[in-house]
C-alpha cells in the first residue's frame, strides 16, 4: 500500500487492553515442536544412548590448567531433559501464555542440547567435550552474523529492506583484504567499513531516490558485488597475491583482570579486537535505537513515515543515514572474514549475509533478538563442525539446516509470530 | 516490450504528482527515443560502456600505459580502446559466430557459438518464466535456486535409478523434475496462503535447505557415484537424456524446445486464460480481487506450484541435457540469474525469451572472452546486474541520456514490505 492510500479512518488507533492471545498455529506449532524435541531426545540419547560411560565435560582446552571438569551420567541426563521438554510442551498446549513463549522454547532447546552434548561426550570414541571451546567457536562464527544482522536492524527499522547484506559484506571483505595487505588490520577494517557504506549508499539512493523495489534491488546488488569483487580479485589480487592479498592475521588481546576469570574470561575477554568492537556496536545500536532521540525518530520513520514527517522529522534523511551506517557495520563484518584467514577468495562470505538476514527476522528486528538469534545460529554451525568430526552417523547437513528451518517456522507463526516494522520496504514520497 | 508491466497506479509518484504539462515528443524518432523500449536499449548500452571501462582497467597493457598517463595520455586511451574492442569482439565470437573456428568447415565450427548461447539460454528462459509469472501475481519468487535443485534431484534420481524403455523414461524423468520443483515452490505458496509468511523470506530459506539436502544426498550410497570419493551423483542413463538437437558435436539439446514450449504456454496462460486473468488481478490488487470473489490464497498456491514446476524444468534441462550427473553446484546460479532475466523481460513471455537469449549470449561470450583476452568472466555478472539496475531505475537512465518523459520501473506490482 502506498502512503496515499491511508485515509484518516485507517489511522484511528484502537486501544485494546487484553492479554495478548496465542494463535492456534502458535499453540499447536510450539507445543508439538517441544514434544517432538523431547521424544527425539529420549529416543536418541536416552534409550539408544551410550550406557557404558559417563560424560566428561571440560570447561577449557586440554592444555589449560585449573580447568573445571564435570562428570555426568549421560543416559539419566537425557531421560530428565527429554521428559522435562515433553512436559514443557504439554503445559504449553494446555495453557499457553505469550509471555512464556521465549522461556519455554529456550528451556526446551537448552535441555535437548545438554542431552546432545552429554551423549557426544559419553561416546567411547572421544573422551570429553570442551564446552568452552564449543562456545568460543560459537562466538567466532556468530560475530559476522551479529554485525550483518545489526546492519539489517539499522536499515529495516527505518523501513529500507536490506537483502544486500551479503553484498555489503563481500564488498567490505574485498576492500579489507586490499587495504589490510597494504596498510595493516586497522586500515583494513576502516576500508571495509567504507566499502560497505558505499554499497549501502547505492542501496539507499536506488531505494529512496529512484523508488526501486527494495527486494529486487537487494538481489541485484548482491550479484553486482559478487561480480565486481570477483572481477577485481582476478585482475589485481590473483597476479599479486603477496603484496595485495595477504593480510596480517588477527591476534587475541587479553583484557587484564576480566580475562583471568575462569570460563568467562577465555570466552569473552581473550579475543580479537573486531569482537570487542562488536560488543561495543551491540550496546551502541541497542541504546541508540531505544534510548536516544535519533532512535525514536528512526522507529517512527519505520512504522509510520507520514506521521513522522508531520511532526517535522526528515524521513528521507533519516533513511539515508541509517542505511549508510548499516552498510558500514556490514562492511566490518566482511572484514572479519578476511582477518580470520588472511586473504580474500571469491564469494568468501558464502551466504553468511543471508543467515544474518535470517537472524534479523528470527530476532524480530530488534538488536537483542538479532544477537540472540545470531548466537543460536552460530551454535548450530559450531555443533555442525563437532558432529561431522565426532558423530558421522548424524548427517551434519541437517544440523546446518537448523537456522533456515527455524526462520521459516518463525515467519509462518508456527513458533511465535514475527512482525516487521510497519512501513518496511515502502518508499516514502512527500505529498 | 510494448506491454508495460508496471501499473502506473502502483508507483506512488505517478499518483502523487499532478500530471506535468510536458509536450509529447513529436515525430517517430522522438516517440521512439522516449519509449520504454529505448530505456531498455540504453540501459544495455550504459551497462556495456561501464563494462568496457572495466575491461580497460583489467588490461595489462593499459595498466602499464597509465603509469605515464600524464606524459603521454594517448597511449592509455589507445590501449584501453583496443582492449575493449578485443574483449567485445571475443564476446561476440563466443556467442554468435566465430570466423576462426568456422574456417575449419565443421558443423561445430559454424554453429558452436550459437549452440553455446542457446544451451546457456535454456535454463535462463525457464527460470525467467518462473520468476516472471510469480511477478505478475504479485509474488517474488527468489527461490529459483532451491526449485532448480529440487527439480534436478528428482529428475536425476528417476534418470539413474529406474530402468525404463527410452521415451517413457525421459517423459517420467521430466515429470518428476517438474513435480520436485513444484513441491519446493508450493511449500512457499502454501505458507504464504495459510500463514501469511512472506515468500521472499521463506524461499531464501528454502534455497539453503535444498542446498544442504543436496549436499547430504551427494554423500548417500545409491545416490552418490561409486567409489564415493567425489560429491557427484550416478550418471543419468542414456534413455533418460534429452536428445541433442544438432548432433553430438554441439551441446544444444531438446531442453530448448521445452523452454520455448513453456514460453508459449505461459504467454497464453498469462494473457489469454481465465486463470491468468485471476493471477494478474491478484497481482494488481489483492484486496479488490478478494472483494470480487477470487480466492487470493488459491492463486498464491497455484502460482507458486507453476513457478516451481518451471524452475524444476530448468533443473531438468541442467541434469538431463547440459550435464548428466548432479553436482553440488548443479543450479549454476540460475535461480538468481532468472530474476534478472524476468526483470529485463518485463515479466512477459516474449520479453523473457529475448532476455534469456541475451544473457545466454553474454554467458557464452564471457567464457570465450576469458580464454581469448583474459578478461575475467565475472564481468558478465557485473554487466548483467547493471542492466537490471538501470532497467529498474528508468529515471536514472533518462537522466543520463537526457530523455524526457516518465516511466515506471519493473517490480511495481510487487508487495513492497515484509508485511504486505
Amino acid at each position: 500500500m502506498t502512503a496515499v492510500a491511508q485515509s484518516p479512518e485507517e489511522l484511528t488507533v484502537e486501544h485494546v487492553v487484553t492479554r495478548a492471545p496465542v494463535s492456534r498455529a502458535q499453540r499447536l506449532g510450539a507445543g508439538i515442536s517441544l514434544i517432538v524435541l523431547g521424544l527425539v531426545t529420549i529416543w536418541r540419547f536416552a534409550i539408544n544412548g551410550h550406557h557404558d560411560q559417563d560424560a566428561t565435560l571440560r570447561f577449557g582446552a586440554l592444555n589449560a590448567e585449573n580447568v573445571p571438569v564435570l562428570h555426568l551420567p549421560a543416559v539419566p541426563v537425557a531421560w530428565v531433559a527429554g521428559i522435562l521438554t515433553v512436559l514443557l510442551g504439554v503445559v504449553w498446549l494446555v495453557a499457553p501464555r505469550r509471555r512464556w513463549f521465549g522461556p519455554f522454547m529456550g528451556a526446551g532447546i537448552f535441555l535437548s542440547v545438554v542431552a546432545l552434548i552429554c551423549w557426544l561426550a559419553s561416546a567411547s570414541s572421544f573422551a570429553f567435550v570442551d564446552v568452552v571451546g564449543l562456545l568460543s567457536s560459537t562466538i567466532a562464527l556468530a560475530v559476522p552474523l551479529i554485525l550483518g544482522a545489526l546492519c539489517g536492524v539499522m536499515c529495516e527499522r527505518s523501513a529500507v529492506i536490506n537483502v544486500a547484506i551479503e553484498g555489503q559484506m563481500l564488498a567490505g571483505a574485498w576492500t579489507a583484504a586490499l587495504f589490510g595487505s597494504l596498510m595493516g588490520i586497522t586500515a583494513g577494517v576502516l576500508a571495509g567499513a567504507l566499502a560497505g557504506a558505499l554499497l549501502g549508499s547505492m542501496l539507499a539512493v536506488f531505494a529512496i531516490r529512484y523508488l526501486v523495489n527494495q527486494v529486487v534491488l537487494g538481489v541485484v546488488l548482491n550479484v553486482f558485488a559478487a561480480g565486481l569483487t570477483g572481477f577485481f580479485y582476478d585482475v589485481f589480487m590473483q597476479p599479486h597475491t603477496d603484496t595485495l592479498n595477504s593480510t596480517p592475521l588477527m591476534e587475541p588481546h587479553k583484557i587484564p583482570l576480566l580475562g583471568d576469570i575462569p570460563v568467562i574470561g577465555p570466552l569473552f575477554f581473550d579475543t580479537y579486537s573486531i569482537v570487542y568492537l562488536t560488543y561495543v556496536l551491540i550496546v551502541v545500536v541497542d541504546v541508540w535505537l531505544f534510548r536516544t532521540r535519533w532512535g525514536l525518530r528512526t522507529r517512527a520513520v519505520g512504522e509510520h513515515p507520514k506521521a513522522a514527517d508531520t511532526v517535522g522529522i526528515r524521513v528521507l534523511a533519516m533513511r539515508y543515514r541509517n542505511v549508510i551506517i548499516g552498510g558500514a557495520i556490514a562492511g566490518i563484518g566482511g572484514s572479519y572474514f578476511i582477518f580470520q584467514v588472511g586473504q580474500f577468495q571469491k564469494n568468501i562470505t558464502s551466504g553468511q549475509g543471508f543467515i544474518a538476514l535470517a537472524a534479523l527476522i528470527f530476532g524480530r528486528w530488534s538488536p537483542r533478538g538479532a544477537v540472540a538469534a545470531s548466537l543460536l545460529f552460530g551454535f548450530a554451525s559450531a555443533m555442525q563442525v563437532v558432529l561431522s568430526i565426532n558423530a558421522p552417523a548424524i548427517p551434519s547437513a541437517f544440523v546446518a539446516m537448523v537456522p533456515y528451518v527455524a526462520t521459516i517456522l518463525a515467519v509462518a507463526g508456527l513458533v511465535g509470530k514475527v512482525r516487521a516494522p510497519a512501513a518496511d520496504g515502502e518508499p516514502y514520497v512527500k505529498e | 516490450m510494448s506491454e508495460q508491466t508496471a501499473d502506473p497506479a502502483a508507483d506512488p509518484r505517478a499518483t502523487l504528482d499532478p500530471p506535468r504539462d510536458e509536450e509529447p515528443p513529436s515525430g517517430w524518432f522522438g516517440r521512439l527515443w522516449a519509449s520504454n523500449f529505448m530505456v531498455t536499449v540504453l540501459a544495455f548500452v550504459t551497462a556495456m560502456l561501464i563494462g568496457g571501462i572495466l575491461i580497460a582497467i583489467a588490461d595489462p597493457q593499459t595498466q602499464d600505459a597509465s603509469h605515464y598517463f600524464f606524459q603521454y595520455p594517448w597511449d592509455t586511451f589507445r590501449y584501453g580502446i583496443e582492449a575493449i574492442w578485443n574483449g567485445y569482439v571475443a564476446l561476440f565470437q563466443g556467442a554468435i559466430f566465430n570466423p576462426t573456428t568456422a574456417a575449419k568447415g565443421t558443423l561445430a565450427g559454424y554453429l558452436g557459438p550459437i549452440s553455446e548461447t542457446l544451451t546457456n539460454a535454456t535454463p535462463l528462459i525457464l527460470g525467467g518464466l518462473s520468476v516472471g509469472l510469480a511477478f505478475r501475481a504479485g509474488l517474488f519468487n527468489i527461490g529459483g535456486q532451491g526449485q532448480v535443485i529440487a527439480g534436478a534431484i528428482c529428475a536425476g534420481f528417476v534418470g539413474f535409478h529406474w530402468h525404463l524403455p527410452p521415451g517413457l523414461h525421459l517423459i517420467l524423468a521430466i515429470v518428476a523434475g517438474m513435480l520436485g520443483g513444484a513441491v519446493w515452490g508450493g511449500i512457499a505458496g502454501v505458507l504464504k496462503a495459510k500463514t501469511g509468511a512472506h515468500e521472499v523470506i521463506t524461499t531464501i530459506m528454502l534455497n539453503y535447505i535444498a542446498l544442504y539436502f543436496l549436499a547430504y544426498l551427494l554423500s548417500v550410497k545409491g545416490f552418490q557415484k561409486p567409489p564415493y570419493g567425489q560429491a557427484v551423483s550416478n550418471p543419468v542413463f542414456k534413455s533418460a537424456q534429452l536428445p541433442s538437437l544438432l548432433g553430438g558435436s554441439v551441446r544444444v539439446h531438446a531442453g530448448l524446445i521445452l523452454a520455448l514450449l513453456a514460453a508459449v504456454g505461459i504467454g497464453w496462460l498469462i494473457d489469454r486464460s481465465t486463470l491468468g486473468f485471476r493471477l494478474r488481478a491478484v497481482g494488481a490488487n489483492q484486496f479488490a480481487s478478494r472483494t470480487a470473489g477470487m480466492s487470493v490464497e488459491n492463486s498464491y498456491i497455484t502460482v507458486m506450484l507453476i513457478a516451481g514446476a518451471l524452475c524444476g524444468l530448468a533443473g531438468v534441462s541442467q541434469i538431463l541435457g547440459t550435464n548428466s550427473q548432479i553436482t553440488g553446484d548443479i543450479d549454476a546460479g540460475i535461480g538468481f540469474d532468472a530474476i534478472t532475466v524476468a526483470l529485463l523481460g518485463r515479466a512477459n513471455a516474449k520479453g523473457i525469451v529475448a532476455a534469456g537469449l541475451l544473457f545466454g549470449a553474454l554467458h557464452a561470450g564471457g567464457t570465450q572472452m576469458q580464454s581469448a583476452t583474459g578478461t575475467p568472466i565475472d564481468l558478465v555478472q557485473v554487466i548483467q546486474s547493471l542492466i537490471v539496475l538501470f532497467i529498474a531505475a528508468p529515471m536514472l537512465v533518462r537522466a543520463i541520456w537526457r530523455i524526457k518523459g516518465t516511466s515506471t520501473g519493473v517490480g511495481g506490482q510487487l508487495a513492497k514490505g515484509w508485511n504486505g
